[in-house]
C-alpha cells in the first residue's frame, strides 16, 4: 500500500499546475454549494422558528376535526387521563392549553379582525418565551383581566399599553362574546403577520369572554427535542383516542413545509448542475492523466505490477484531489457560514424582504451551522469522487502491457 | 554448470489480417543457463514478437514455451504478470523507468513488490546502481539522466528481481556509440561475473560481435544460430 501512496502523491505533483487548477474547482464548487445551501437552511430555520417554534409549536391536538372548521363549539375539556398520557411520554415536558378564535378588535374610532388566543400564560412563557417578545409594557399574569396586543395591531389601532381595546365575536354555541380589556403589554413576533393580527390573553379571561367553561381548542405540546415530533405524534394519537386528533408541525403548516421543500428541490437542483460541470471537468483531468502515463502503465505491468495495485494509484490520486478540494472549500465556507450565522443580515425593505414579510416570515438572512450540510456536501464530493475513479480503474484493469507501451 | 532456462517448441505467432503474416513460424529454441545472446535479423523479422512470448508479454497462436520447466501459454494474466515480477528482467528499448521516482527507487521497485525487506533492499540497490556506474546518480529522477544512464538503471532494475534471466529488446538502439558501449560492457560483465543470463535484440553489428551466440531470424523462422 505504500507504494501506491507513494506514487499516487508523486503523480499529483508531476503536473502541479493541473492538480491546483482541479483541486480549485472543486474548492469553488464545494464553497458555493456549502453556501447556498447553509444560507437556505438558515432562511429554513428562521421560518419555522418564526412560525413554529414561536407559535404554532411542533404537536398540537385538537378535537378531532377542529383543524379544518377553526369552531369554538369543538372545544373539549383536558382530562386527567389525557394528562396522565403526557405525564408518562418520554419526550413531553409539559403542554400549553390555549383557546383561539376570531374576533373583532375595536376602539373608538378603529377596527379590525383579530385572532384572539387564550392561553396558559405560565406555559406559554416556558414554550414560546412569549414575555422576552414584549416592547412595551409588562407580561400577563394568570387570571388577568388584560390582554396583550401584537405590535403590527397596536400600530393599526394606534393604541399603546394603559389604553383599553374591544373583543366583540361569536362564543360557544352561538351565544355573544363581548369584552372590554385594558392592554398590558404590546409583542413583536417574528413573523410580520402574527403581528398585525393576534390579541393574547390568560386562558381563563378568554374562556369567560366565549363562555367555553374550562374548555380549550389547542393542546400545544412541549418537546424536549423538535426532532422527536413526528415520532410522539404518532405515539401519543392511540393512547389519546378517536376524539382527539394529534397533529405534527408538517400537518400544522403544511404551506410552509410545501414552500421548504419545494425551495430546497430547487438548491439541489444547482448543486447538480453544479457538482456536473465540477464532474467532467475533473473527468477531462483523468482522461489527459490515462493518456500521458499508458506508456509508464505499460511498463508497470510489463515488469510484474498487478494491474489492481496500479488502478488503486489512480483511484488514490483522483479521490485525494477531489477530498483535498472539498476540505478546503468547508475550511473556507465555515467561517463564512459562522459569520452569517452569528450576525444575520436584515433585508427588510428590499423585493425579497418584501415578499417573505407577506408570506410570513421575518426578513432576515441567516446562515445555517448545521453540521449536517457540511457532511452533506463532503459526502457528495466523496461519492462523485469514487464515481470518476470507476472509469480509470477499469481501463487500467484491462491494460494489455504491450499495447500501452506501444502509445 | 548448463541448464536449460527456456524452450520452446513449434513456437507461432500469426497475425491475422488482410494478409495473414507469420511473424513467428515454428520456432524451437532452446536457451542455457548463463547465456550471451544476441537475436538479430532484419526488420519485421520476428524479433519483437519472440522476446515478447518467451517474456510472457504476448501469447503464441501455437507451440509452448517453457521457462525453467513452467509452461507459460496456458497461464492466465493475472498469473503471467507474477510471473514476470519473479523470473523475468525486462530491459526496454526507452522509456523504461518511471519517471516520477529516482534511479535509486526505480531499481528498487521490483523488490517492493516481491516484498524483500528494507536492510536487504537497500543493500542491493546500492550494489547494482555502483555496478551500472551510477552510485552518485542515485537520487535522480530519469529527466536528469541521459538516455544511457537511463538504461543501466533499467538494467540494474532488471537485475534487481534476481530473475532467472533478462530479455532486452534492442536495448541500444536510442543510444550514442560510447553509451552503447558502455552499456554492453555493463551486461557482458554481470554476465561474465554473475552469471546473468541475457538475450537481447538488436540491429547493430558492433553490439553482434559482442554476443557469444547469435540467432539470426528471417521472416519468423530460424535461419542461422552461431556459437563463437
Ligand atoms: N500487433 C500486430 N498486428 C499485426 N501484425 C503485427 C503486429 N505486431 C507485429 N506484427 C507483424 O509481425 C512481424 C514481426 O514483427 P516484429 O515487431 O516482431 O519484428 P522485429 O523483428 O522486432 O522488427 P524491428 O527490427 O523493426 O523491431 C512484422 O511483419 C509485423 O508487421
Ligand atoms: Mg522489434
Amino acid at each position: 500500500m505504500n507504494l501506491q501512496i507513494k506514487l499516487a502523491w508523486r503523480n499529483l505533483w508531476r503536473n502541479k499546475r493541473r492538480t491546483l487548477i482541479t483541486m480549485a474547482s472543486v474548492f469553488f464548487a464545494v464553497i458555493l454549494a456549502t453556501l447556498m445551501m447553509s444560507i437556505k437552511e438558515g432562511m429554513y430555520g428562521v421560518m419555522t422558528e418564526s412560525m413554529v417554534a414561536s407559535y404554532t409549536g411542533f404537536v398540537q391536538v385538537h378535537a378531532k376535526g377542529y383543524w379544518e372548521d377553526k369552531s369554538l363549539d369543538e372545544a373539549f375539556l383536558v382530562s386527567d387521563s389525557m394528562t396522565s398520557v403526557f405525564e408518562q411520554d418520554p419526550d413531553l415536558t409539559g403542554y400549553v392549553s390555549r383557546i383561539e378564535s376570531f374576533a373583532l378588535s375595536a376602539t373608538e374610532t378603529t377596527s379590525k379582525g383579530a385572532m384572539v388566543v387564550g392561553t396558559d400564560v405560565t406555559m406559554e412563557k416556558h414554550m414560546t418565551n412569549l414575555d422576552e417578545r414584549l416592547v412595551d409594557g409588562q407580561y400577563l399574569e394568570p387570571g388577568d383581566d388584560a390582554v396583550l396586543l401584537g405590535a403590527g395591531l397596536a400600530e393599526y389601532h394606534k393604541v399603546g399599553v394603559g389604553d383599553t381595546i374591544v373583543l366583540l365575536g361569536q362564543g360557544y354555541h352561538g351565544t355573544n362574546a363581548a369584552g372590554k380589556y385594558p392592554i398590558k403589554g404590546i409583542v413583536k413576533f417574528g413573523s410580520p403577520d402574527l403581528s398585525k393580527r393576534l390579541v393574547m390573553l390568560p386562558i381563563e379571561t378568554a374562556q369567560t369572554l366565549f363562555g367555553t367553561e374550562g374548555q380549550v381548542t389547542n393542546l400545544v405540546l412541549l418537546l424536549d427535542d423538535a426532532d422527536q415530533a413526528f415520532e410522539a405524534a404518532a405515539r401519543l394519537q392511540p393512547q389519546l383516542g378517536e376524539q382527539l386528533e394529534v397533529m405534527d408541525w408538517h400537518q400544522l403548516v403544511p404551506e410552509l413545509v410545501d414552500m421548504i421543500e419545494a425551495d430546497r428541490v430547487e438548491g439541489y437542483v444547482f448543486m447538480f448542475i453544479l457538482y456536473m460541470v465540477i464532474s467532467f471537468g475533473i473527468f477531462g483531468t483523468v482522461l489527459m492523466m490515462l493518456a500521458e502515463r499508458r506508456h509508464e502503465f505499460g511498463v508497470l505491468v510489463a515488469v510484474g505490477m498487478k494491474r489492481i495495485r496500479l488502478a488503486s494509484v489512480v483511484l488514490i490520486e483522483v479521490v485525494t484531489i477531489s477530498l483535498i478540494g472539498a476540505f478546503a472549500g468547508l475550511l473556507g465556507a465555515i467561517p463564512v457560514c459562522a459569520y452569517f450565522f452569528l450576525n444575520p443580515v436584515p433585508i427588510g425593505g428590499e423585493e425579497t424582504g418584501q415578499m417573505m414579510e407577506d408570506y410570513g416570515f421575518e426578513p432576515v438572512i441567516q446562515a445555517s451551522m448545521d453540521a449536517s450540510i457540511f457532511i452533506q456536501q463532503a459526502s457528495i464530493v466523496a461519492i462523485v469522487a469514487c464515481l470518476l475513479a470507476i472509469y480509470p480503474f477499469i481501463n487500467i484493469l484491462r491494460i494489455n502491457a504491450i499495447q500501452a507501451m506501444r502509445s | 554448470m548448463e541448464q536449460l532456462v527456456i524452450e520452446t517448441k513449434n513456437l507461432s505467432k500469426i497475425y491475422e489480417g488482410a494478409v495473414e503474416v507469420r511473424a513467428v513460424d515454428n520456432v524451437d529454441l532452446q536457451i542455457q543457463n548463463g547465456e550471451f545472446t544476441a537475436i538479430v535479423g532484419p526488420s519485421g523479422s520476428g524479433k519483437t514478437t519472440l522476446l515478447n512470448m518467451i517474456g510472457g508479454l504476448d501469447r503464441p497462436t501455437s507451440g509452448s514455451i517453457r521457462v525453467n520447466g513452467v509452461e507459460l501459454s496456458g497461464m492466465r494474466e493475472n498469473e503471467l504478470i507474477d510471473f514476470r515480477l519473479r523470473h523475468i528482467g525486462f530491459v526496454f528499448q526507452s522509456y523504461n523507468l518511471i519517471p516520477v521516482l529516482t534511479a535509486r527507487e526505480n531499481t528498487e521497485f521490483i523488490m517492493l513488490m516481491q516484498n524483500v525487506d528494507k536492510a536487504l533492499r537497500n543493500e542491493r540497490v546500492e550494489k547494482l546502481l555502483s555496478e551500472v556506474g551510477l552510485s552518485d546518480k542515485m537520487d535522480s529522477r530519469p529527466s536528469q539522466l541521459s538516455g544511457g544512464q537511463q538504461q543501466r538503471v533499467a538494467v540494474a532494475r532488471a537485475l534487481a528481481s534476481k530473475p532467472d534471466f533478462v530479455l532486452a529488446d534492442e536495448p541500444t538502439a536510442n543510444l550514442d556509440s560510447k553509451s552503447t558501449a558502455n552499456l554492453l560492457d555493463i551486461m557482458a560483465r554481470l554476465n561474465r561475473d554473475e552469471g546473468t543470463t541475457f538475450i537481447f535484440s538488436t540491429h547493430d553489428q558492433r553490439v553482434i560481435d559482442r554476443a557469444r551466440r547469435v540467432i539470426t531470424l528471417v521472416d519468423g523462422k530460424i535461419v542461422s544460430d552461431e556459437q563463437r
